[in-house]
């Protein structure tokens, strides 16, 4: 159905064009001029009064259609099946099967009966939507063909849906930022405060309980397992392991961009530009596999050979590594700000007798630390919200420990941990890693947004 | 201020630049000055070191797993064997077990009484599906049935990583007695007319005194560093070393051989022997490959053979080493491209394993985001950057589309689940919902990046063309636009890059299932690259580790094309105006 809807409306669509065009090209008596709109906009404006309303007949119908047939079928069953969710979402299937002819076994009456039904329904109803877009295109040629005049401004008319679907477009953005909000959002609310849900925390136990345990007691011989929903064990880990990452990448990014910025030649700029760039484009599941497979075998031998237990999934190694990670962040960043402090402060500086090193530390990095804490936030709000690294390289017990060689667990690890394999909408665990992504989401938002203001007034400044 | 009075000029603090003490000072700074270069120099060899390794190591796991050793065998087809109802067809082919021949290929390179231990190890070298090519050739030809056929059979990963240098070393000493073998199968003495045990003796002896001092000065070292809190460790050690110290001081007794030490084995008459009792005058063991007879060997036609790694710390067997040696030893082993790693799907065995349905995956799902991110990123871009009213509405967008870039990409995996999976019931695993997924993340990154080669077209271009009595419409799309073109398809193949290097989001909409077919749609059950390689890492299997970084180093030969591509194009079509 879908296809021959579409390949029809394609056609309804070239056809109105056509037609338009043709019909404005007569018009045509002594050189263009004498038309308000080129031809091409009269078939452009008859295309577009043939596609908007086929699309709309389409994405409105096609839904409601489905909605129908599938409550009509039902009603062949008793009201218990339509009211459980899950006996009805396999009723659907079995008479969805039954209608393409894939069932297996013999269906009851009941379910024949409304196999019948939902085909009929489907087939009237695909009629009429079809039918619909059809007449509403025939009528949308035939009107626009009647506006096809000298003084019709067809381009005028075309521009106005030009710009409402550019604007359409940028909306998507504005779309997807509440779209996160909202799904976050209401699952986090039902896992604080649904009635129904069994073993919810409150706000006060899930923010300052010590204890994380999701997964709870499936059999009885697994004994009194309870499960428990304190974050702080996760926020420490996260907070470790974004330490590790920070007192690496720190330094690092920072002294590379001083260098890059104050120091290279044109040359070696153009060579080493591109070794960050290479830093910055691998895939975190290829660093994921070097911190868990060299760096924290590596690590765990250094501590043997000092006598010290290293867990084999330490905070330390994938520390390192997201350190490594975000040295690119860092860097780029701060060369940027570095570079937009203005040459004359420099000049003053030297004129002073001052080498390029204090000028360095006295003028241009004072000058330039909004933008370079904003870098900071910036690569802090990276290293919380990476998973690849850490689920690979570090654990997944919630310890609530500060120390580096031990196995700690973050947020990002257990939002994947959950959520990986089936779940059901309606325990609290999956809604528990809503609610991480929550806190996850709304901690590095206010991250970013001070960071990118703190960048946005520095600019202002100097420029 | 020309005129400073005396009184000020006192005033004046006055340093002699030329005492040794500021000239001290200078050299000072100029010390920091350098220090000071240095390290920006060093972070900077860090971050390069960093990559190479990386890489490096990654080149070193993954390159190896791209070539294949496979085992050429003269293969009975028995007609039997992979026939149905008496016929012969592509079907009965396809269907038939190849287990019985490959069984019968292998025992008959072995004459002589191999024990049935013995004979389940041989057939466990080769893979599950080790016939799998002697199958494709024989669809192709069915002719070859009832002939024998000279096939590869695919080695097991653990063949195959022994092959590629992950078993023992070998070490042959030519003997000088002569020997007398008791047996040719089970568990036979070999006596040597000359001391030639004696001497093995001798040298196992030393080898053990060499353990035990290894033993010592590692509990030496940890007594030294971490003090008290490892004692119960130190005194393991030293009761370990201890233990075989004993064994050394008593030159003369015999010794038993366990699996934490180098294995010794005698190849005699066409055969292999494994020493299990090294005495004085004789060894005692149990035959890996039979003896073609008992006959007296004569000096220097039999070697005393050592696998210098302990039996425990590797994966094969001394059985299947002398297994494989063998093999070897006949030229039946082959290397090969490894073509299976490219054109086959997920599979639980590391040897019949390849990416060519994460290829797929990864190409459909990239398709979607392409055709949903592009038009409307480039769309959007327009809109902010040519007909958006200034205002606040304008404003709150833009600071909204920086945020996004910044969101942590995990998050756009709870939107995808919670939204198109949960809300519009579209199917798990599946690439249209991972493309979308995956365009709503890269959408910020193309807006930006249009937004700003938009931005680099002049204005003059745009005012010329409104001069000529354009629209502002016709001017943006018919002038403006195409000279911005290469920016946006610049910033376009970089976020591309990034969603084809992307995990997490894709793990939340369920494409992390192991997923054997080829997918054929949008809606097919799918997984992508990064997603392969992440479920790869995550086994068990040695041999799994090494496909990973192969899968890796596709992973980056892509990301490095489109990098590269991105570059060229900049470098191509930039224009200073």
């Amino acid at each position: 159905m879908s296809g021959y809807y579409f390949v029809t409306m394609a056609v309804l669509v070239l056809i109105a064009f056509l037609v338009s065009r043709a019909q404005a090209g007569r018009l045509i008596k002594g050189g263009v001029g004498q038309l308000h709109s080129l031809p091409n906009y009269h078939g452009l404006f008859a295309a577009s009064a043939v596609f908007v309303p086929m699309l709309l007949i389409y994405v409105v119908g096609v839904p409601l259609l489905e909605k129908f047939a599938q409550a009509q079928a039902l009603s062949f069953f008793g009201a218990e099946t339509a009211s459980d969710a899950l006996h009805r979402g396999a009723t659907l299937r079995d008479i969805h099967n039954l209608v393409a002819g894939q069932y297996s076994g013999t269906p009851s009456d009941s379910l024949v009966e409304a196999a019948r039904s939902m085909k009929s329904t489907l087939w009237w109803g695909n009629a009429l939507i079809f039918g619909g877009g059809v007449l509403a295109a025939l009528v949308a040629i035939g009107l626009s063909l009647g506006r096809v005049s000298v003084a019709f401004r067809a381009r005028n008319h075309f521009e106005r849906l030009v710009v409402l679907v550019l604007m359409l477009c940028a909306a998507v953005a504005v779309l997807t930022t509440i779209g996160i909000v909202f799904s976050v959002l209401y699952e986090t609310i039902r896992f604080f405060f649904d009635p129904s849900l069994k073993g919810r925390p409150t706000v006060t136990e899930f923010l300052f309980g010590t204890e994380w345990n999701p997964q709870a007691a499936m059999r009885a011989d697994q004994g009194d397992i309870k499960t428990a929903y304190g974050f702080i064990p996760l926020l420490t880990g996260t907070l470790l392991i974004t330490l590790i990452a920070i007192l690496v990448a720190g330094p690092l990014g920072l002294f590379s961009a001083v260098y890059l910025s104050e120091y290279a030649t044109a040359r070696f700029r153009a060579w080493a530009k591109p070794i960050l760039e290479i830093l910055a484009g691998i895939p975190t599941v290829v660093l994921g596999f070097f911190a868990a497979l060299t760096v924290a075998p590596l690590i765990r031998g250094w501590g043997a050979y000092f006598g010290l237990d290293v867990a084999s999934e330490s905070a330390l190694a994938a520390g390192l590594v997201m350190g490594m990670m975000i040295i690119p962040f860092i860097s780029s960043l701060s060369d940027d700000v570095i570079n937009a402090v203005p040459q004359s402060l420099r000049d003053g500086a030297y004129a002073m007798g001052a080498t390029k090193s204090e000028t360095i530390k006295q003028v241009v990095l004072p000058a330039a630390l909004p933008g370079i804490v904003s870098a900071f936030m910036l690569a802090i709000s990276r290293a919380i919200g990476e998973t690849m690294i850490v689920v690979m390289a570090a654990g997944l017990a919630a310890n609530l420990t500060f120390n580096p060689l031990e196995a700690v667990t973050t947020i990002t690890v257990q939002i994947k941990t959950i959520l990986v394999g089936d779940q059901e909408f309606d325990s609290a665990k999956t809604l528990a890693a809503f609610a991480l992504g929550f806190v996850l989401f709304f901690v590095t938002l206010v991250f970013n947004i001070i960071a990118l203001t703190i960048v946005r007034r520095y600019r202002e400044e100097y420029d | 201020m020309t005129d400073i009075t005396a009184s000020d000029a006192a005033r004046v603090r006055r340093v002699d630049v030329t005492s040794s003490a500021a000239k001290a000072r200078i050299r000072a700074r100029y010390r920091r000055e350098a220090r000071f270069k240095l390290y920006g120099l060093a972070a900077l060899s860090l971050a390069a070191v960093f990559v190479v390794v990386l890489i490096g190591d990654v080149l070193s796991r993954g390159l190896p797993a791209f070539w294949q050793y496979s085992l050429v065998l003269d293969v009975h087809v028995d007609p039997a064997a992979v026939s149905s109802g008496g016929k012969v067809d592509e079907a009965s082919i396809r269907s038939a077990d190849f287990y019985p021949l490959t069984k019968a290929a292998l025992e008959s390179m072995f004459p002589g009484e191999l024990s049935r231990k013995a004979q389940k190890q041989l057939v466990r070298l080769v893979s599950t599906d080790a016939a799998m090519p002697l199958r494709d050739e024989l669809v192709a030809n069915p002719s070859l049935v009832g002939t024998t056929v000279k096939t590869p059979l695919i080695l097991s990963a653990t063949s195959d990583l022994y092959y590629k240098g992950a078993g023992t070393q070998i070490e042959s000493r030519e003997m000088r007695g002569i020997a007398t073998p008791s047996g040719t199968s089970g568990e036979i003495t070999v006596l040597s007319s000359a001391n030639d045990f004696a001497d093995a003796l001798v040298h196992l002896k030393q080898r053990i005194a060499e353990q035990a001092r290894s033993l010592r000065s590692e509990a030496d070292r940890l007594e030294l560093f971490a003090g008290d809190t490892v004692t119960a460790r130190v005194k393991a050690l030293r009761d370990e070393a201890e233990k075989l110290q004993q064994r050394v001081d008593q030159p003369k007794v015999e010794e038993e051989l366990d699996n934490k030490m180098p294995s010794l084995l005698i190849a005699i008459d066409g055969g292999l022997m494994k020493i299990t009792k090294l005495s004085d005058v004789s060894a005692t063991g149990i035959v890996l490959l039979p003896l073609r007879s008992t006959d007296e060997a004569k000096p220097g036609t039999w070697q005393l053979v050592t696998y210098e790694t302990p039996e425990s710390n590797r994966k094969v067997t001394d059985q299947d080493v002398a297994f494989l040696e063998r093999f070897k030893q006949l030229g039946h082993v082959e290397q090969s491209f490894n073509w299976t790693f490219l054109t086959a799907g997920d599979s639980r065995e590391p040897e019949l394993a390849g990416i060519r349905g994460a290829l797929v995956g990864t190409a459909l799902t990239l398709v979607v985001t392409l055709v949903l991110c592009l038009p409307i990123g480039v769309m959007a871009a327009i809109y902010l950057e040519e007909f958006a009213p200034k205002g606040r509405l304008t404003d709150i967008i833009e600071v909204n589309i920086n945020n996004l870039a910044a969101v942590p990409s995990i998050v756009f995996g709870l939107l995808g689940l919670a939204v198109f999976l949960n809300f519009f019931g579209m199917p798990r695993s599946a690439p249209l919902v991972g493309g979308i997924t995956l365009g709503l993340l890269v959408l910020p990154t193309i807006i930006i990046a249009s937004r700003a080669a938009l931005k680099a077209v002049p204005p003059s271009i745009k005012e010329a063309a409104l001069g000529v009595g354009a629209s502002h419409q016709q001017a943006i799309f018919h002038h403006v636009l195409p000279l911005a073109m290469p920016g946006i398809m610049t910033g376009t193949i970089i976020g591309m890059a990034h969603a084809l290097g992307e995990t997490a989001p894709l793990l939340m909409i369920g494409m992390i299932a192991f997923i054997v077919d080829i997918p054929h749609g949008f809606t097919d059950a799918a997984t992508v690259l990064p997603v392969q390689i992440y479920l790869w890492s995550d086994l068990p299997e040695v041999a799994f580790k090494s496909k990973t970084a192969a899968a890796i180093i596709v992973l980056l030969m892509f990301l490095f094309v489109m990098n590269g591509a991105a570059i060229w194009l900049r470098k191509r079509f930039e224009r200073r105006w």
